[in-house]
């Protein structure tokens, strides 16, 4: 009889935990709120002049993103934007960019 | 035949949810089912090829759209201004269909049975689904403004807050009205669809009466207290282009219309113009208003910002202008797109047993023309708080123009070309 609270509590937990897991699409997730100007899966338009992230170099990805944060690289819109993701959602970006073809 | 086609396609629907609810038991596994889609805008078609191209087919998605093409809002004050035509904002359906085999359907849904989980067609007949997305954008509170409220009055005083016909109608409104006539944009309070989209309008008219009817004037009736986005920028370019030309007016709401005088009723005054464009309040689109989804003010759709599902009817999402807003969020197309991207994601999670995303993040750019070239814009960026259960502007992100420039007009093109290539190519 004392057991089932104890494992509602246990069970209370795991499902607690399982809910805050990381989702495994979480980088695609993430890279697909750029697509509006940067293209679905990082293939801009061509001749629209914005930058296709397809492919490029995870490195050079997220240089490109600290610059535009600390002010180095000077943007319009980019430096505001960079700013509203953690440092983890931008490698997760990075990541899913270049591994797109 | 086309029946034939439509039972078949429903049985390989049927078939597929079946498939879904035991994977849903089993906890697990590849998604799969049928998703009705009803609207396809901004939000409408990004979904549905979302939810091809990352199912990789395996979920079966019907589209139902009651005009034959899109025709984007964002870009049509330029058709208005006379900078753009309607070709350049008007793009097939074609690409959801043949790319990404997604049945496009153009219909109007007239009921939806949340039971059943089926809904019914104008056109008769009707279909079942495992999820259904309502992104029917808004429809507008004629009953607000009585004068306005029958098909002759909005014939003659326009609203062209939704691109189409009215778009074409009142660039013929301006160009046939004579130098030295007044123009007037009449705002409703917020929340409205496209907070700087009258502005930008604004400035679009008077820089046509700039270089076309320099004796004509633009008069804003803004019901709002003060200029509700960009307002800086705005009431700068208004100063160092417009002055003379454009007035501003706050606390300005239309109560009423006197239509054979072109008349705006004020509270406690009238205004006449040659051309009378009001935008009525609004609020969510007819078919997410009356299926019984909990609304916020009468208005707008209380949603569950982890997946975009009505908070009181599970399996019913609801994306777009039609929903009650996270705060700070504006009522866009670019976050109409950001709201099928979540609810994508989280549609293939349920199909396949499993929790949506728990930290989704949605963001937001927009671009305001000033002038033929240069642009002003306002972003921001939105994260999931566990607390508040909703999505919260990140502080320190996003932000204005620093100044009007030309720069931002080539961008304002270019976000154009990708987020339309986003969701229908």
């Amino acid at each position: 009889m004392k057991l089932l609270p104890a494992i509602a509590a246990l069970s209370l937990v795991a499902v607690t935990s399982a809910a805050h897991a990381a989702d495994p699409n979480l980088g695609r997730n993430l890279a697909a709120t750029c697509a509006n100007c940067h293209g679905t899966n990082g293939n801009a338009v061509e001749g629209a002049g914005m930058d296709s992230l397809a492919g490029m170099d995870k490195a050079k990805i997220l240089r490109k993103l600290a610059d535009y944060k600390s002010g180095d690289k000077p943007a319009t819109i980019m430096h505001q934007i960079s700013k509203g993701y953690t440092e983890a959602q931008l490698d997760l970006i990075a990541g899913y960019f270049a591994a797109q073809k | 035949m086309m029946l034939m086609k439509r039972r078949d396609f429903l049985k390989v629907g049927a078939a597929a949810g079946a498939m879904a609810s035991l994977y849903g038991c089993a906890g697990g596994g590849k998604a799969s089912g049928h998703v009705v889609v009803v609207g396809g805008g901004y939000g409408g078609a990004t979904i549905a090829k979302y939810l091809r191209m990352w199912s990789e087919g395996s979920v079966q998605v019907t589209l139902i759209e009651r005009n034959p093409t899109f025709i984007s809002c964002p870009i049509s004050n330029l058709v208005i201004g006379g900078q753009k035509t309607m070709e350049d904002i008007t793009i097939s359906y074609d690409g959801l269909k043949n790319k990404w085999g997604v049945r496009v359907i153009q219909d109007d849904v007239v009921a939806v049975n949340t039971e059943k989980r089926s809904i019914s067609l104008a056109k008769g007949g009707g279909m079942n689904y495992d999820r259904l997305v309502l992104s029917p954008g808004v429809d507008f509170m004629f009953d607000q403004i009585p004068g306005l409220n029958n098909a002759d009055a909005q014939s003659k005083i326009l609203h062209a807050w939704k691109a189409g016909a009215q778009t074409v109608a009142l660039r013929k409104q301006l160009e046939n009205m004579k130098d030295g006539g007044t123009y007037a944009i009449a705002i409703p309070k917020a929340p409205y669809r496209c907070p700087p989209g009258p502005y930008e309008r604004a400035c679009l008219v008077a820089n046509y009466f700039k270089q076309n009817k320099p004796k004509s004037k633009v008069v804003i009736l803004d019901a709002n207290e003060d200029v509700t986005s960009k307002k800086g920028l705005f009431t700068k370019a208004w100063s160092d282009l417009y002055k003379g030309i454009i007035e501003y007016r706050n606390n300005s709401e239309v109560k009423d219309v006197d239509v054979a005088n072109n008349t705006a009723i004020l509270e406690f005054d009238k205004f006449k113009a040659d051309v009378l464009n009001i935008i009525p309040p609004h609020r969510a689109g007819d078919i997410a208003a009356k299926s019984g989804l909990k609304l916020i003010n009468n208005r707008w759709v209380d949603v569950n910002w982890l997946s975009m599902e009505s908070t009181n009817t599970p399996g019913v999402h609801v994306l777009g202008d039609a929903i009650f807003p996270a705060p700070t969020m504006p009522k866009s197309g670019h976050m109409a797109n950001q709201h099928g991207k979540l609810a994508a994601a989280a549609i293939l999670n349920q199909l396949a047993g499993q929790e949506p995303n728990p930290t989704p993040v949605v963001m937001n750019t927009c671009y305001s023309f000033v002038d033929a070239k240069n642009v002003i814009h306002v972003a921001s960026v939105h994260q999931y708080d566990e607390v508040t259960k909703t999505v919260q502007p990140v502080k320190g992100a996003g932000g204005v123009s620093m100044a009007r420039n030309e720069i931002e007009g080539k961008a304002a093109i270019g976000w154009a070309r990708n987020i339309w290539a986003d969701m229908l190519t």
